[in-house]
C-alpha cells in the first residue's frame, strides 16, 4: 500500500448552526489521486480550506508529517509541504507570469534579510519559475502580464504557482474549471505526471477527468461523506447512483 | 535601454540639485532644503502606502518623535553631537514602530488608518501635556548638531549651503537604498503583499513579519526626516506630531503617485513650492490668506484627473 502522507480525521466546520463540513475523514497517499466529488455546496471547498489553513476546523485533526495541522496558519501549512490551487483564480494580476511564479518559488528560499541582492538575478529561483511555467504549458508567455491571460490560462498559472512552492501534498480545487479541451488535456496529463511524486487531492466536476486520474473517490453531499472507495466501488454504489451520478450506466455528467 | 535612460535622468537631476546652492539665493536654498527633507518623509511613507499597501494617517508620530529626541538629547545652549543624537533619534523611532507595529498591523484598511492616527495623537498629547515636551510652545534648539571627528569639524551644518548638501546626501542615500530594497526578494514580497496578501500567505509567506519590518523601516526613515527638519527649523513643537503633518505627507505621496519613489519626492517638491507660492502676499495680495483652499483645489484636480499622480503624467508622455 502506498505511503499515507496526510490523514484528516473527523473534521467538522460549523458556521453558526450550519455544519459545512461534518465529520469528514480521508487519507491522501503518495502516488495517488484522491478525487472529491459532490454537488455545489457539498462542502468540498470548505474541506480544502480546512486542510490548507484558510479556515480553522471546529473539531477534528489533520495529521501530516507527525504534527496536527488543524488550526495552523496557512503560511505554516504551505511551508510544511501542503500546497493548494484555488477554485477562484487567485494570482497577482499586475505581475508577469514569470514574476508570479518567481514570487511563489522565492517563498521556499526566503532570505528576507538579504535586501541588497536583486531578486530578478537569483538564478535558482528563476529556474524553478521557468520549470513550472513549462510544466503547465505557459512557458512561451512568461513575460506576459497575468491580467492579460484568458481564464483558462489563469487557471494554469494558478497551478504553476502552487507547484513552484514544491509541495508534497497537492490540494487542487477545480483545476479544470473554465478550461478548453486542449488546456484540460495538458492539465490532466500534468496531474498524472505529478501523481508519481505527490499525494493529490482533486476536486473536479469534469467526471471524465476524475475517472481518468483518480485512484480513490470520496463523494460528499451536504457536508458529509456519502461514499468513499475506489472509482469502481463508488460507481457501483447504489446510493451514489441515486443521489448523484444518475441512473444510466454512469452517465457521469453533472 | 530604459534602465540607462532612467539612470541618466537621475544623475542629471542629482547634479542639478547639487549645483543649485551655488546659484540660488539663500532663501531658495533653505526652501529647497525643506523640500529635500520632506521628500525623505514622503518616500518613507510611500514604502508603507505605495509598496506594502498600508495607508497610515499617523506617520507624523515618527517625524515628530525624532525631532523631540534631538531636542531632549541636546545640552541646553550647546550643540549636540550628530554621532550620538542621530542614532538615538532613529533608534527611538524604530522602537516606537516595533511596539506600535505589533498592535496596528493586526488591523487593515480603514481600521489601520484609525489606529495609526490614534497612536500619533497619543504621542501628540504626551509631548503637549507632560514635562517631557515643553507644552504647546515646544523646545528650542540653539545650535545644530556638530559633525566632528576628534576636534576637527567635518561639516559645518550652520552654513545653509552645507546643510543643503547634507540633506541632499541623505535624500539621495534614502532613495537609492529604497530603490535597491524594493528590487530585492524582500521588496518583491512587500509588493506581493500589497497586491494579494491572502495568496502570499498561501504561498508560505509569514506576511505579518514582512509588514512589521516594512513598518519599522518606514518609521525609522521618517525619523531621519524629522531629525533633519527639527535641525533646520531650530525648534520642535507638538504641531510636527499632529494629524495635519500626517495628512500633509500623505497628500504629497498621493499627489506624486503612490508606489513610485520619485513620485513621492516629486509630490513633496510640488506641495511645498505651491504652499510657498500660494501663500505669498507679494504675489497674490489678500488671496494669499486663503492658500489652503487653492492648494486643496489643486490636490482634488490631480486626484480626479491623474489617478497615478504627477509621476504618472511623466510616464504617459514618455509613451
Amino acid at each position: 500500500m502506498a505511503e499515507v502522507l496526510l490523514v484528516a480525521s473527523h473534521l467538522t466546520k460549523r458556521f453558526g448552526g450550519l455544519a459545512a463540513v461534518n465529520d469528514v475523514s480521508l487519507e491522501l497517499r503518495l502516488g495517488q489521486v484522491h478525487a472529491l466529488i459532490g454537488p455545489n455546496g457539498a462542502g468540498k471547498s470548505t474541506l480544502t480550506n480546512l486542510l490548507s489553513g484558510d479556515l480553522a476546523p471546529t473539531s477534528g485533526q489533520i495529521h501530516y508529517a507527525g504534527i496536527d495541522l488543524a488550526g495552523l496558519p496557512p503560511e505554516r501549512i504551505s511551508c510544511l509541504g501542503v500546497g493548494r490551487s484555488y477554485q477562484k483564480t487567485n494570482i497577482f494580476l499586475p505581475f508577469t507570469l514569470h514574476e508570479n511564479c518567481r514570487l511563489a518559488a522565492q517563498s521556499r528560499a526566503q532570505r528576507p534579510w538579504r535586501v541588497f541582492s536583486r531578486a530578478a538575478a537569483n538564478e535558482d529561483i528563476n529556474a524553478v519559475a521557468h520549470e513550472v511555467l513549462d510544466a503547465v504549458g505557459l512557458a512561451p508567455r512568461c513575460e506576459a502580464l497575468a491580467a492579460s491571460l484568458s481564464h483558462g490560462e489563469q487557471r494554469q498559472l494558478e497551478i504553476a504557482m502552487c507547484l513552484a512552492t514544491r509541495p508534497k501534498v497537492l490540494l487542487m480545487d477545480e483545476p479544470l474549471a473554465g478550461m478548453g479541451p486542449q488546456e484540460s488535456q495538458t492539465i490532466v496529463a500534468l496531474i498524472q505526471r505529478l501523481t508519481a511524486s505527490h499525494a493529490v487531492m482533486l476536486i473536479e466536476h469534469d467526471m471524465d477527468a476524475v475517472f481518468a486520474v483518480a485512484h480513490r473517490l470520496t463523494v460528499m453531499v451536504n457536508g458529509e461523506v456519502l461514499a468513499s472507495g475506489t472509482p469502481q466501488e463508488v460507481r457501483a454504489n447504489a446510493v451514489v447512483q441515486q443521489a448523484y451520478l444518475g441512473d444510466e450506466h454512469g452517465a457521469l455528467d453533472v | 535601454m530604459k534602465q540607462t535612460k532612467l539612470a541618466v535622468a537621475l544623475i542629471a537631476i542629482l547634479l542639478a540639485l547639487a549645483l543649485f546652492p551655488l546659484v540660488g539665493e539663500k532663501f531658495y536654498v533653505q526652501l529647497m532644503t525643506k523640500v529635500l527633507i520632506m521628500a525623505i518623509f514622503a518616500m518613507s511613507l510611500d514604502l508603507l502606502v505605495g509598496y506594502t499597501g498600508l495607508v497610515s494617517l499617523g506617520h507624523a508620530a515618527f517625524f515628530g518623535l525624532a525631532g523631540y529626541v534631538l531636542a531632549r538629547a541636546a545640552p541646553q545652549y550647546e550643540a549636540p553631537s550628530l554621532w550620538t543624537s542621530l542614532p538615538l533619534a532613529l533608534a527611538a523611532c524604530a522602537a516606537f514602530a516595533a511596539v506600535t507595529g505589533l498592535l496596528v498591523l493586526r488591523t487593515s484598511g480603514v481600521y489601520f488608518i484609525m489606529v495609526t492616527l490614534a497612536f500619533a495623537q497619543m504621542l501628540f498629547f504626551v509631548f503637549h501635556d507632560t514635562p517631557l515636551g515643553g507644552g504647546s510652545d515646544g523646545i528650542y534648539l540653539y545650535a545644530k548638531p556638530e559633525v566632528k571627528l576628534g576636534d576637527a569639524v567635518l561639516l559645518n551644518l550652520e552654513d545653509s549651503q552645507v546643510f543643503y548638501w547634507f540633506a541632499l546626501g541623505a535624500m539621495a542615500t534614502v532613495y537609492l537604498f529604497l530603490q535597491r530594497l524594493l528590487a530585492s526578494n524582500f521588496g518583491r514580497a512587500l509588493i506581493g503583499i500589497k497586491t494579494n496578501e491572502h495568496r502570499m500567505r498561501a504561498l508560505g509567506y509569514a506576511t505579518f513579519r514582512y509588514k512589521l519590518a516594512s513598518y519599522i523601516l518606514s518609521g525609522t526613515l521618517a525619523g531621519l526626516a524629522g531629525y533633519l527638519a527639527a535641525m533646520q527649523f531650530g525648534f520642535v513643537n507638538p504641531e510636527i506630531l499632529g494629524w495635519h503633518t500626517s495628512g500633509g505627507v500623505l497628500v504629497m505621496v498621493i499627489l506624486g503617485g503612490m508606489g513610485t519613489l520619485h513620485g513621492a519626492a516629486l509630490g513633496a517638491f510640488v506641495f511645498i513650492l505651491l504652499q510657498e507660492a500660494l501663500s505669498n502676499e507679494a504675489w497674490l495680495g489678500p488671496l494669499a490668506k486663503h492658500w489652503p483652499l487653492a492648494l486643496g483645489l489643486f490636490v482634488i484636480a490631480v486626484a480626479l484627473l491623474l489617478p497615478r499622480g504627477l509621476a504618472g503624467l511623466a510616464r504617459r508622455h514618455r509613451g
